[in-house]
């Protein structure tokens, strides 16, 4: 019992970083904007949150120092994409590449120092029980209110949206940067509750599999907890496997995570009614209002 | 865009050509795989360069350059040849081929190459006896094992790995023949997350030890969490886990590099293969924590043992896995069976990943 | 909202080629921001990053050879992103390229005749092929999103090139060390100084992409579906076969460009190997050319002249290299915010 206690906490480890991280990029992408740029915006949150943790010495100020730093990457995002209508896939590059390069240059002097970690329960800490709250909330916000009909209309139809008065690029601002506040909420997850240390590229690709899981949960908030979960416990039971001292070469256990994503894509991907019912139709398209 | 360039190039050379060198120090430059801030592998060889600094002070400059990929190598290491280094140290095995490469084209040049075996007129090759700090960890953590299990995670089945896991088996075996350990290969030498990972799904499968070969401090912070025990990693890691590190093998390249500096300085400098251990101070244990004194008594003597060259890890007979028995009773093996170690002793429940 | 942007009636030709020089031009200011920020002269600091390695030759020889694989994979990268196929996984066709060449080396190391070289080489694209063909196929049968699914398999390639090098394809007198024998005599591409027949490749694929694009009809047909998907459909293009021919375009290239890595710089497959990670600059490459092959040229000789100058700003003004991927972000930045320029007017208003 103690010891199945003990790998689901990790697996719920595993999985809380991948869980919030795709629950901002769901709304960012609900709204209509594709933004690749996950990676950069988790490790700029991840170094953010540290930083801030350890000259401040609280962890809450941390927790909102990550936010604010995702989010900050998330407007620059916004800035070139829906401002200056650049286009999605290279400006997200863009945002990863720099993420990582700036957050090693900000983190050098962060390295090898400590902080204390995030207070939990048995393993369970304030950030596993909000990632639940804030899927209930994303899909309350976006099935049952006003502004998440709003928002989904932007994604699926701007032009529609624009001419029944909805301001397309203003909720589309607001929901990047709710998708980069989550990103970077899941970064200082990593550096301040799960590992709390700061190490260059310390997120090492787990933004790109944030990613992922949105397709994969066909941009169902419920099913995002399905994907992130799903993908956190094959993760880990790779190395139960291990433990266990099956003869498996370990390189095909890495690869299963990724090999489910696509078969999971292609699955989805092929029922074109469930596909059709969620994906937002203008996913990575500019808006340009023609008055 | 050409043009541009060129005209900028002509504006800058007035400043940037002027730059003087300080010709009379000797110019040494090493090659890092990773960052300097990984607080592992590379870190430590940076440490090593520190205490150059600190024991040569002005008559040395070093310079660095980080994070090199390994297939990548040929270009950073023949700028720092052209840029006046006389001697440079590529620390990781991947740049054999390249240290080579730009060996052959700049003999009046010397390098040394970590962890490698293949030389040449100006090419050394140093590295160092790991396994002799894994074998001391293996007896202190039979020692201190409650369940009998140690943790422990590793990168790459290459043989300075599989001779640690030998090794820390050896020890453990010298203490409590039953002892047990559990291998995850995580196929990375640095993704903190993984690490930890890995480190608690080890205790939650009944390790209260862990002992990794990977780079990060992830595995130690995880133990301090859980209030388990661990070994840290190339550094003394004990910052990472004040209540759970029990010792750890510390990568001290620092006399190496000031001995073979010396060596340039006055002229002594001769190109050889090197493979240092305790005895010269190029293997260290971090202050031994967090264990009864007897342990310590007991980890110190193995120490003692291992320097004055009375004990050696892998002295024969040893049973490999599949029961056949390697090396001469009471004789060490042959360095080059260590160097290109690719089977498991008797007593590991893994099968090696080929 | 202040700023606000009208569309051109056309494209403007003048800004299409000053904006790429107006975004070098930003980034070598916020370089000189962040040089002085660290305390090094600025001027200095420029000249050491952007203008040393083309005052030598040697440093010149190194560029076009870290160059040959960003334009390979850019050029055909920029193509596939023109007629909006969306290959983000040239990392991974690059590696199983490399390894799919190792194979003959590794397998046949006794076939030693100028034969041997082609061979390698087409072995090399047809691996490029038949892995970019994967996420291709996806497309076409269950319309499965080609960047998520392109970039799955750049680590699951990864994967399986590390699995094989490090067992298989090991070399067995390399002290069970994970890489391959090293490639000899005929296997290895000729060179002059360090650049090797790759460079050639390149040139000639870059430039001939750039002919293709513009001249013949398969050209025209990836633009209208690019820029107007229907009207594609309706002059009878197959979107389709577009999205078999770039893939298989882009990745064959990818392909060939880890085949002239491994036979033209390092001799031998290695595992962890690195070049694959140019694969995303590639895609920069492709941007910063404005996807345009033959300006892939350009962008690929500028960034890996980004590359030397990391180097270069280690050894000689002791910065770290991370400040070689802050540039390089920076850059793409501000060539996408510059492209904007040339598809649109920018408008200040003052508030109603």
């Amino acid at each position: 019992m103690e010891q199945l206690w003990a790998i689901a906490i990790t697996i719920i480890a595993a999985s809380t970083p991948l869980l919030i991280a795709a629950i901002g990029e769901l709304v960012s992408e609900r709204s209509g904007v594709l933004n690749l740029g996950v990676e950069g915006m988790m490790i700029m949150g991840a170094v953010a949150g540290f930083g801030a943790t350890y000259l401040t010495g609280s962890s809450a100020v941390g927790i909102f120092a990550s936010m604010l730093a995702g989010a900050g990457m998330a407007m620059l995002f916004g800035f070139l994409t829906l401002t200056l209508l650049a286009n999605q896939v290279a400006t997200g590059l863009a945002i990863t590449l720099l993420g990582i390069g700036l957050s090693a240059l900000i983190g050098e002097n962060f390295v090898g120092k400590q902080i204390e970690r995030l207070p939990n329960f048995h393993g369970i800490d304030i950030l596993i029980i909000f990632s639940f709250v804030l899927v209930g909330l994303v899909s309350w916000f976006l099935f049952r209110t006003r502004y998440g009909l709003m928002v989904r209309a932007v994604g699926d139809s701007h032009t529609s949206a624009h001419s029944m008065g909805f301001s397309v690029v203003g909720l589309r601002y607001a929901c990047v940067a709710f998708g980069g506040a989550c990103a970077g909420l899941a970064g200082g997850y990593l550096s301040i509750a799960d590992t709390p240390q700061w190490v260059e590229n310390m997120t090492a690709g787990r933004g790109w599999i944030a990613l992922a899981l949105v397709v994969f949960a066909t941009w169902l908030p419920k099913r995002v907890v399905l994907g992130a979960y799903l993908f956190g416990t094959i993760s880990i039971l790779a190395f139960v496997v291990q433990t266990m001292g099956l003869n498996v070469p370990p390189q095909l256990l890495s690869c299963t995570p990724y090999l489910v994503t696509i078969v999971a894509l292609v699955l989805i991907s092929r029922n074109k009614r469930v596909l059709r019912a969620n994906t937002p139709a203008c996913l990575g398209q500019a808006f340009v209002a023609d008055r | 865009m050409k043009k541009l360039l060129i005209s900028a190039a002509l504006a800058a050379m007035a400043l940037g050509g002027t730059q003087a060198h300080a010709a009379d120090k000797l110019k040494a430059c090493w090659v890092y795989l990773g960052a300097i801030g990984d607080m592992g592998y590379t870190f430590q060889h940076n440490e090593g360069v520190k205490e150059v600094q600190k024991e040569l002070g002005d008559k040395v400059e070093t310079v660095y350059v980080e994070n090199v990929p390994e297939a990548d190598a040929a270009g950073p290491i023949e700028r720092l040849a052209r840029d006046g280094c006389k001697i440079i140290f590529t620390t990781s095995f991947g740049y054999m081929e390249p240290t080579l490469q730009v060996a052959a084209k700049y003999p009046n040049v010397m390098f040394e190459h970590a962890t490698g075996y293949k030389t040449a007129p100006n090419v050394s090759t140093y590295n160092a006896k790991f396994h002799q700090g894994r074998y001391v960890e293996g007896q202190i953590a039979a020692k201190m094992s409650k369940t009998g299990v140690a943790g422990y995670i590793v990168s790459f089945p290459i043989p300075e790995v599989v001779a640690g896991i030998n090794s820390f088996m050896l020890g453990a075996q010298s203490v409590n023949p039953n002892f047990k350990i559990k291998i995850i290969w995580v196929n990375t030498w640095f993704d903190p997350g993984k690490e930890g990972d890995a480190a608690k799904v080890l205790f939650s499968q009944g390790a209260d030890i862990i002992v990794q070969h990977t780079d990060s401090a992830a595995a130690i912070t995880v133990a301090e969490q859980q209030g388990k025990l661990g070994f840290g990693q190339s550094s003394d890691q004990i910052k990472f886990g004040p209540n759970a590190q029990l010792t750890a093998d510390v990568d001290n390249w620092g006399p190496y590099y000031v001995r073979r500096l010396k060596q340039m300085l006055d002229g002594t400098y001769k190109p050889l293969q090197s493979w240092d251990g305790m005895a010269e101070g190029t293997v260290a244990m971090a202050p031994f924590t967090n264990m009864p004194d007897d342990v310590k008594a007991m980890a110190q003597k193995t120490v003692d043992d291992i320097t004055s060259g009375k004990l050696d890890p892998f002295t024969g007979p040893i049973t490999k896995q599949d029961g056949t028995v390697v090396g001469e009773k009471g004789k060490p093996l042959a360095d080059g069976d260590i160097l290109g170690m690719n089977w498991y002793v008797k007593g590991v429940d893994d099968k090696l990943p080929q | 909202m202040p700023l606000r942007l009208e569309k051109r009636a056309e494209r403007s030709s003048t800004m299409a080629l000053v904006s790429p020089l107006i975004a070098i031009a930003l980034t070598l200011i916020f370089g000189a921001a962040v040089f002085a920020s660290r305390g090094v002269d600025p001027w200095h600091g420029l000249y050491v990053y952007f203008v040393e390695p083309l005052t030598d030759e040697w440093a010149r020889e190194k560029m076009i050879v870290k160059a040959t694989p960003l334009i390979l994979m850019g050029a055909g990268l920029a193509l596939a992103y023109r007629a909006n196929v969306w290959n983000i996984g040239a990392a991974g066709q690059l590696q199983i390229g490399a390894l799919f060449t190792g194979l003959i080396p590794v397998y046949f190391s006794n076939w030693q005749d100028p034969s041997v070289m082609p061979a390698m080489l087409l072995m090399g694209v047809i691996g490029g092929i038949l892995w970019a063909l994967i996420p291709a196929y996806l497309k076409v049968r269950f319309n499965a999103n080609e960047i998520l699914t392109s970039l799955m398999m750049v680590y699951i390639a990864d994967l399986v090139f590390d699995w094989l090098v490090r067992g298989p394809m090991r070399d067995p007198q390399g002290h069970n060390f994970p890489k391959t024998v090293n490639f000899v005599g005929w296997q290895t591409l000729p060179h002059w100084g360090d650049i090797h027949l790759g460079a050639l490749f390149a040139l000639v694929v870059a430039l001939g992409l750039g002919f293709m694009t513009y001249r013949m009809l398969k050209g025209f047909e990836l633009l209208t579906l690019g820029s107007a998907p229907r009207a594609g459909r309706f002059a009878g293009f197959s979107a389709q076969r577009a999205i078999y021919f770039c893939f298989a375009l882009s990745g064959g290239l990818a392909g060939l460009a880890g085949a002239s890595d491994v036979m033209g710089v390092s001799h031998q497959l290695q595992t962890p190997y690195s070049t694959p990670a140019y694969g995303f600059v590639a895609i920069i490459v492709a941007f910063l050319g404005r996807l345009n092959p033959i300006g892939a040229i350009f962008s690929g000789l500028l960034l890996a002249l980004t590359f030397l100058g990391g180097e270069a700003a280690q050894t000689s003004l002791h910065i770290p290299d991370k400040i070689a991927k802050v540039f390089q972000g920076v850059l793409l930045f501000f060539v996408l915010a510059c492209d904007t320029l040339v598809y649109y007017r920018v408008k200040w208003e003052s508030r109603k």
